[in-house]
């Protein structure tokens, strides 16, 4: 276990620093001056000299590179339009894309998890199909679409959700049932895949044998090993979590993240877009961590794997 | 799946492709004729679908959209499946370290969630229709590179690939002449789901404003309908309703080809 931890471990930082090396060449990317772009054509040369040199594109590439790093590592990065260090801008924002992303996730699990076992438990009959049309319907609904549409008629006609912004548990509903949706689509679809392949398991014949009653044998023996691929799904579904955030925040004028990468694309602050676009990956990344300690855990195969 | 939603799935995306490719010839207005005074009419006889803000016709930006979709689609997975097929295929034949650092960058890439990535790279690069293409390729071939990379792992291990080499084939023979038939199955399965997912990449990016501004398409029309939910509903419900069909016949498509594969499968090792 713990030579598996430790060699998942020593992945992790390599595959950080590869990310933070591939963000930082962002900037060179900028077709023509990237300090221009920032400042547009009208701005003064004393004004593009400075931050030029803020941004350290007056060194050479491999000072560049060391400055990044320490600019990351320090805190001192700093974002042009909120004149403020990055991580002091994205903090607040970043915890309100996790509010966001971890109440989709839960509805997702609460609402999928049983469905999925319900259809696989009743398979070829109507309950399956509709779930498993649900889940298709899921999967494939985009959330620039359903986001409006769930506005359309819980905010607009029913009048019973607010329409946007932050704040009470009703702010919430509308965009984490548009970001969760594609996740309880495909928590369906791989619960249900899964539960199935485990109800035909040996094991489960013979806990029926020695007289276990339906619910037992479902709950304490099948449902544990039937979780054990969604867990893995749930860690890399987390990930389209964060990158759907982008557009639901969008739709729903929620203060997260991804809003804040929009406008800062649109407001050419790319030392904040690049801060931005870190933050979400290495996020990912330490979910993706954590699941696969989990799973470690909770599987034994792995764990025994590890000891050999 | 049943034999005939597979032929409505190929009437819905052959209407699509039709839309696309002859979108001058059945389009009944231009997508750029402005008519100010009728900006966000409803559907009426004239205008099937109705007319957005600036009163362009509704049904003909909705045909003409289908091309950006389509064209960015297919072309994301061709480019895709190329490079994938190329850079897993090498990856697998020399293995070793060589192999090693191709993984090692394909881990790196989906390191990035979702469409992050390309978001990022459109609003570097600038909007555009050759930049989303090049951003959502950047990432789609990786699917394919590991696919085909683990395909090679297993066939190389066999003995009609010992006695290709034998013979005195060469690597890239092998991989065209012998390789390359047993992994279409696969590609294609991929190919189907990996064209919706382009699509809705392209539609999302064009709804956050860094996709093709000066071409219609989907996530521009949904997002400039954004203002109009009360007023224009009609601005919301069909565009959106067509990319959602759009996607929707791909990914079955791309679960009756799953189907139909490992059926061949299955019988040709005669279960």
């Amino acid at each position: 276990m713990s030579s598996y931890l430790f060699r998942r471990l020593l992945w992790f930082f390599p595959v950080l620093f590869g990310v933070s090396l591939v963000v930082f060449f962002f900037l060179h990317l900028i077709p023509g001056d990237p300090v221009l772009m920032m400042l547009g054509e009208s701005a003064r040369p004393a004004q593009v000299e400075e931050l030029r040199h803020q941004l350290h594109l007056d060194e050479p590439l491999y000072v560049q590179l060391g400055l990044f790093f320490r600019d990351l590592f320090t805190g001192k990065m700093r974002s042009i339009f909120y004149h403020q260090p990055v991580f002091q801008v994205i903090t607040p924002r970043l915890l309100a894309t996790f509010e966001l992303a971890v109440f989709s996730m839960v509805l997702a699990v609460i609402f999928s998890l049983p469905l999925g076992i319900i259809s696989a438990r009743r398979k070829d009959t109507g309950w399956d199909f509709s779930f498993r049309t649900f889940s298709l319907i899921g999967v494939s609904i985009p959330n620039f679409w359903l986001g409006p549409l769930l506005i359309m008629l819980f905010s607009l006609k029913l009048g019973w959700l607010p329409v946007s912004g932050r704040g009470s548990l009703s702010h919430l509903i509308l965009p984490a049932l548009t970001l969760g949706m594609a996740m309880s689509g495909f928590l369906l679809r791989i619960s249900r895949a899964s539960m199935l392949e485990v109800l035909n398991a040996p094991y489960l014949k013979s806990a029926r044998a020695k007289g276990l009653s339906e619910r037992l044998v479902i709950f304490k023996h099948a449902l544990r090993n039937a979780l054990i691929p969604v867990l893995t799904v749930l860690g890399l579904q987390f990930g389209a979590l964060l990158s759907g955030a982008v557009i639901t925040e969008t739709i729903f004028a929620w203060p997260g993240i991804g809003r804040l990468l929009i406008n800062a694309i649109f407001s050419r602050d790319f030392p904040l877009v690049q801060a931005c676009v870190l933050v979400i990956a290495f996020s990912y990344l330490t979910v993706n961590l954590l699941v696969d300690i989990l799973y470690a855990l909770v599987d034994a195969r792995i764990r025994f794997r590890g000891q050999k | 799946m049943k034999k005939p939603v597979f032929y409505l799935l190929i009437g819905i995306l052959g209407i699509f492709l039709i839309m696309g490719i002859f979108a001058p010839w059945l389009a009944p207005y231009s997508p750029y004729q402005q008519n100010l005074c009728q900006g966000l009419a409803p559907p009426s006889k004239a205008h099937l679908l109705g007319q957005d803000k600036l009163g362009r016709d509704l049904l003909s930006l909705i045909i003409y959209s289908a091309r950006v979709s389509l064209l960015v689609g297919l072309s994301v997975v061709v480019i895709s499946a190329l490079v994938g097929f190329l850079v897993g295929a090498f990856s697998g034949v020399m293995g070793g370290a060589v192999d090693q650092v191709i993984m090692r960058i394909i881990d790196l890439l989906l390191a990035f969630p979702g469409i992050l990535l390309a978001i990022a790279l459109t609003a570097i690069l600038g909007p555009g229709l050759g930049n989303v293409i090049f951003a959502l390729s950047l990432l789609g071939w990786t699917g394919y590179a590991r696919l085909v990379r683990g395909q090679v792992l297993v066939e190389r291990e066999k003995a009609y690939f010992e006695s290709a080499r034998a013979i005195g084939a060469g690597w890239l023979r092998i991989i065209f002449r012998h390789l390359a038939p047993n992994l279409l199955g696969p590609v294609l399965v991929q190919a189907s789901f990996g064209i919706a997912s382009a699509i809705l990449a392209e539609a999302s990016l064009s709804f956050l404003g860094l996709g093709t501004q000066k071409l219609p398409s989907y996530g521009a029309l949904l997002n400039h309908s954004l203002n109009f939910l009360r007023t224009a509903p009609h601005l919301t419900i069909f565009p959106g309703l067509a990319v959602f069909v759009l996607v929707v016949s791909f990914n079955l498509l791309g679960d009756f080809l799953a189907d139909y594969f490992r059926v061949e499968e299955k019988a040709k090792k005669g279960w």
